[in-house]
């Protein structure tokens, strides 16, 4: 377990190093979308509007958090890598390493997850000086960190699927795109007909989106969500692991 | 030190590596020869557990690379023909993150890239990113992290691949004084004179098969260790090759004196090389 976690910190470490170089760069670059989507929707849209007994921004604020740490866990793990598998070739050093498959992906996840995490913190502090009825409890939290990981496997996974880097583009113009926009990020899901509502909840983004918009607000907490966004991870880690298995030994 | 039997590898239609069977012994610098796409690569991704061979079986210092990869990544230290540097790291960070992967403790880790970038002569610039660097000494850099942790097997595919006569040379120093300390290396190249210079034995692979392996003075003296080459006032080249000196001489003195223009020289790996290929070493 010791070797496992030291094996997995020492990926990690790699791409720490070149984070902290950069970090101011990587942070306000993540903010820009979500800043965007606050004033376009938050403000602008949805000036005037009620949603669930309460007023749009703060409806929108969790949401977009989650799409914040979505796109930050997402990229953070999946583009690097994409590069370093078919651009650079610094992905077989990891390869020919004596490090197993698992502890790989963990800590190729891993700089997914803390730039989710510090996108995800970032903007709510901003959040914070706009909306003061926003709860932020230990489950927030747990959900906050398990939507990182979450999606950072995604990226790993998106990442040894592309055999190029126009498939990465597509895959996020395909998956990432849609979910930013149909996620439940900007309006509820509930009060859609059945057949829709049951398409988005394929969508790992909305289960991420009502469980953060649940605990915020202060609503009744929708373990199953929870529940699913957990198997979207266990999802996207398996599947990364049988495809590094494919590609090697 | 490396032993393969039947080793395959095949991509949709495309035989890489067909059936390869190959014997690399310990302590020696052996040579793998063959033309652009005869398999060189493929079989080195195979052999240091990049890519999963289609059927046969592949052992180092007597371990399986399927079954106990993990043991056989703790030996072996890989050059490839790709930079594999980080670009956005600097010197001493590449080879602190192998080092790490290679569970080299702290103190352990700061020795030994100390020494091995003072070995390859780039103490001074273990601060620099390597985007900086010059090809030569990227090419230092990835021979020194390859051997942070004191690889017994050390695989170069085309290592001096792009550098300039000096450094190519001052590679080849390493590599004997690698192999001078017990290090058994495994080089690809397509520089004739670089296996001349470096290998104890030659293999020369084709389509995928090994077509011969043996000592490069072994190789040529089968072929015949005297070569003629034979101009024609055409443009066209001729060769043949004799066991001796006396028979090449016979042989010259026979011809009628129809213009050709003759040269007799000792036979060397090349021509081996497109004897049996049929190809120039680097040509398709």
């Amino acid at each position: 377990m010791v070797t496992f976690l030291t094996d997995a910190y020492s990926v990690l470490w790699a791409d720490l190093s070149f984070t902290k170089r950069r970090w101011l760069r990587t942070l306000l670059v993540s903010l820009v979308g979500p800043v965007l989507y606050l004033i376009a929707f938050g403000y602008g849209l949805g000036r005037g509007i009620n949603v669930q007994n309460g007023n749009y921004l703060d409806f929108v604020i969790p949401g977009i958090i989650a799409l914040t740490a979505m796109t930050s866990s997402y990229n953070g793990a999946g583009t690097k890598l994409n590069v370093s598998r078919r651009f650079y070739k610094t992905f077989d050093e990891f390869l020919m390493s004596p490090i197993s498959h698992t502890a790989l992906i963990i800590g190729k996840s891993l700089i997914g997850v803390i730039r989710g995490l510090i996108s995800a913190i970032a903007f709510l502090i901003i959040a914070f000086i706009l909306s003061h009825t926003l709860l932020i409890s230990p489950l927030f939290v747990v959900t906050l960190l398990i939507s990182c990981f979450t999606f950072a496997f995604l990226g790993v996974l998106a990442a040894l699927l592309a055999n190029s880097y126009e498939d990465m583009g597509n895959f996020t113009t395909f998956i990432i795109l849609p979910m930013t926009f149909l996620g439940g990020t900007f309006f509820s899901v509930s009060g859609l007909p059945i057949v829709l509502r049951v398409i988005l909840y394929v969508l790992p983004l909305t289960h991420s989106s009502v469980c953060l918009r649940a605990e915020a607000l202060g609503q009744p907490f929708p373990w199953i969500s929870l529940l699913a966004l957990i198997g979207f991870g266990l999802a996207f880690f398996l599947g990364s692991s049988i495809r590094l298995r494919k590609l090697s030994v | 030190m490396i032993v393969t039997a039947k080793l395959s590898k095949t991509y949709g239609a495309i035989q890489a590596v067909d059936n390869l069977d190959l014997e690399v012994r310990k302590g020696e610098v052996f040579g793998f020869l063959g033309p652009n796409g005869a398999g060189k690569t493929t079989t080195i991704r195979i052999l240091t557990c990049l890519t999963l061979a289609s059927s046969g079986h592949a052992r180092i210092n007597g371990l399986d690379i399927t079954g106990k990869a993990l043991e056989v990544k703790k030996i072996i230290g890989v050059v490839q023909q790709t930079l594999s540097l980080d670009r956005e790291l600097t010197v001493r960070e590449n080879m602190e993150l192998h080092a790490r992967l290679h569970h080299l403790t702290g103190s352990e880790r700061q020795k030994r890239i100390d020494e091995l970038l003072d070995y390859v002569e780039l103490t001074g610039h273990a601060g620099r990113l390597v985007d900086e660097l010059s090809g030569g000494m990227r090419r230092r850099v990835m021979i020194a992290r390859a051997l942070i942790h004191h690889p017994r097997i050390l695989f170069l595919d085309e290592p001096t691949v792009g550098l300039d006569a000096q450094t190519r040379r001052k590679l080849w120093d390493l590599i004997r004084q690698l192999n001078s300390n017990g290090t058994t290396v495994f080089l690809t190249t397509h520089y004739i004179e670089e296996a001349e210079a470096l290998c104890s034995r030659i293999g020369i692979i084709d389509h995928g098969r090994m077509i011969t392996a043996g000592k490069p003075h072994d190789l040529c003296r089968n072929l015949g260790t005297i070569a003629i080459e034979q101009y024609t006032d055409d443009g066209h080249t001729s060769y043949r090759y004799f066991p001796d000196k006396r028979m090449a001489s016979d042989y010259m003195q026979s011809m009628p004196g129809n213009g050709a223009r003759f040269i007799l020289r000792n036979t060397n790996l090349e021509d081996v090389f497109i004897e049996l290929t049929g190809r120039k070493v680097g040509g398709d």
